[in-house]
């Protein structure tokens, strides 16, 4: 399943709640998660703050793509895959990714090619707010760039 | 023809708006397309593009009705 939210969500509901509902109990042997989560600084600067932006259609059929081509190079079970946009504060869980196969070889590494060909491809993004150094003003900005995974 | 060109991000800010509608007889590729919509503005960055929501290059051939996007490197996740 994939999943665009505008509010806040607990990844680690959310997989006990899917995994339960998933009816594949004896199945699995293996589940692999990755769960991103907005920190209160980047660059050196404090952040209090996020908004989050998506080209809505674009992510949905990129994100199914994804998922598909790790289907057809892993054998999976099921992924559980969300993403927030809109606004985020720090801590607050941006992004999960998790994947049920028979062993864990399958489900760590289609769980890390999801995670990376989203990071690098899906059409999201992120503008922060940063608090100048004297704690008296903020301004936003853009994140340019992600980093590399590998 | 006629093209629906969106913008997002700093993109989008940079050019005051999210969507509009491209009327013209001489495109033929998206790099005529970030042609005529960017005259005028200064972009100092890296620049994606995709058309009808599939990644494009600027050669990529548009057709009337086609929906064209511009957007800066993406930083999801």
């Amino acid at each position: 399943m994939i999943s665009i939210l505008e509010t806040a969500f607990d990844p680690w509901q959310s997989i006990v709640g899917y995994q339960q509902a998933m009816q594949k109990d004896g199945e699995y042997g293996a589940c692999a998660t990755f769960v991103g989560t907005m920190r209160d600084y980047n660059e050196g600067d404090d952040v209090n703050g996020m908004l989050l932006e998506h080209y809505p259609g674009m992510t949905e059929k990129h994100l199914d793509r994804i998922v598909e081509d790790a289907k057809q190079q892993w054998q999976l079970l099921d992924t559980l895959l969300i993403h927030r946009v809109g606004e985020l504060r720090p801590n607050d869980p941006i992004v999960l990714v998790a994947v049920w196969s028979v062993h864990r070889k399958d489900a760590f590494e289609a769980c890390r090619f999801i995670m990376e060909d989203l990071k690098s491809k899906a059409p999201f993004w992120k503008k922060e707010c940063v608090v100048e150094a004297d704690q008296q003003a903020q301004k936003n900005r853009w994140v340019e760039k992600n980093t590399s995974g590998y | 023809m006629s093209i629906k060109v969106l913008y997002f991000a700093s993109l989008k800010e940079q050019f005051g708006c999210g969507e509009q509608q491209l009327d013209s007889t001489n495109i033929k590729t998206v790099g005529d397309v970030w042609q005529l919509v960017s005259t005028g503005h200064t972009v100092n960055q890296s620049v994606l593009h995709s058309v009808n929501q599939e990644y494009a290059e600027l050669d990529t051939p548009v057709k009337a009705g086609d929906e064209v996007a511009f957007f800066p490197p993406v930083t999801g996740g």
